[in-house]
């Protein structure tokens, strides 16, 4: 029950933050959805998830406040698409209409299908401890039993921040010496 | 300019000098005992990395890139990555397969904070590798700027600094 209403405050922001016109206000309530999937990871019990969750939301609205918004560009200008919005409103309820189906046939929330029996899931609750002696069943999880799994993220990561820096970087060396020339020409 | 007139106010600046040390040691923590409690190396690291943008935010960018230089962050980024790397090639020759925790945990050893073989040592080196590469990523946007230019069009620019200034 309290995740359904976590759930429709967060739709409600996502809303807010998409149909805005100040840019300030869609930022702001971007953090409130994300303070809201904080707190429903609260509720699932998955501390370290909201852990994750709330510093990098944090860490988020700070670049985005400080490092994107800039005086001249807090306003959306120019008409909003009231054609787009049919058509993807459309296509939104299409698609709700056509997987009803799919939906009765998911698993209830909060039963997983791959918690019974012998499954891994269960083998992780039982082993987690003796095989990896970690008391943290994610931690031993994220960096033992799917260490490989780990091992990409961190690649992605490494990868995602040089191209920001190639991309970011100070004016290339080329620039410069175009620059000093002309510097000298003058 | 004066160093004391950049950055925000004097109750921003003197409460952030009390914090800041406690939120470095909530990291550190987090990192540290992210194989008991719940937290780890990402988590840990980008509280890290929030204690050098607290300081951007308070006093101006060039405080905390005199702590710790965008040279020397790259570098800690990519020692951290060689390490989680490392630890599990080790697990490939002094054990059997690729990742594999290859120093082993005595029921005693539990809940302790050396235990869980691996673990903490990759829980270290991921946490080196994101504080660094998340302050780098924050000190590079703080630098540029988008300007509009003309109808829909924009342009990035890179804020001078005031050693340019002087000039």
């Amino acid at each position: 029950m309290e995740i359904l209403v976590l759930l429709i405050l967060m739709i409600i922001g996502a809303f807010i933050a998409t149909e805005t016109r100040d840019l300030l206000s869609s930022v702001i309530s971007v953090g409130a959805v994300g303070f809201l999937l904080c707190l429903a990871f609260l509720y699932l019990k998955a501390p370290d998830i909201a852990i994750t969750q709330m510093v990098v939301e944090v860490l988020a609205l700070i670049i985005l406040i400080r490092a994107t918004l800039h005086r001249d560009l807090t306003f959306v200008k120019g008409m909003r698409a009231k054609l787009g919005l049919g058509f993807s409103l459309f296509a939104v309820v299409v698609v709700t209409v056509l997987s009803i189906p799919f939906f009765q046939d998911l698993p209830k929330f909060g039963h997983p299908l791959l918690s019974e029996g012998r499954s891994v899931a269960n083998f992780y609750l039982q082993e987690g401890l003796r095989k990896t002696g970690a008391a943290n069943i994610t931690t031993s999880v994220l960096l033992d039993f799917r260490m490989y799994d780990t091992l990409g993220e961190a690649t992605i990561l490494f990868t995602s921040i040089l191209g920001a820096l190639a991309i970011l970087r100070r004016p290339s060396h080329k620039k410069v010496k175009e620059k000093d020339k002309e510097e000298a020409l003058k | 300019m004066k160093e004391e007139e950049k950055g925000l106010s004097t109750i921003v600046k003197v409460v952030t000098r009390w914090i800041v040390g406690f939120i470095l040691l909530f990291g550190i923590y987090i990192v540290i005992f992210g194989h008991l409690t719940p937290g780890g190396g990402f988590p840990g690291g980008v509280i890290i990395a929030g204690v050098f943008v607290l300081l951007t935010l308070s006093f101006g960018r060039e405080v905390p890139l005199r702590k710790l230089n965008s040279t020397l962050a790259s570098e800690l980024d990519s020692f951290g990555a060689l390490v989680f790397l490392l630890v599990g090639i080790l697990g490939l020759y002094l054990a059997t397969y690729f990742a594999q925790n290859f120093i082993t945990t005595f029921p005693q050893q539990y809940f302790r904070p050396f235990s869980a073989g691996v673990i903490p040592i990759c829980n270290l080196a991921i946490g080196l590798k994101v504080g660094a590469s998340i302050f780098m990523v924050f000190i590079i946007l703080a630098v540029t700027r988008v300007i509009s230019v003309g109808e829909g069009r924009m342009k990035m620019l890179r804020k001078r600094t005031g050693r340019r200034r002087r000039k």
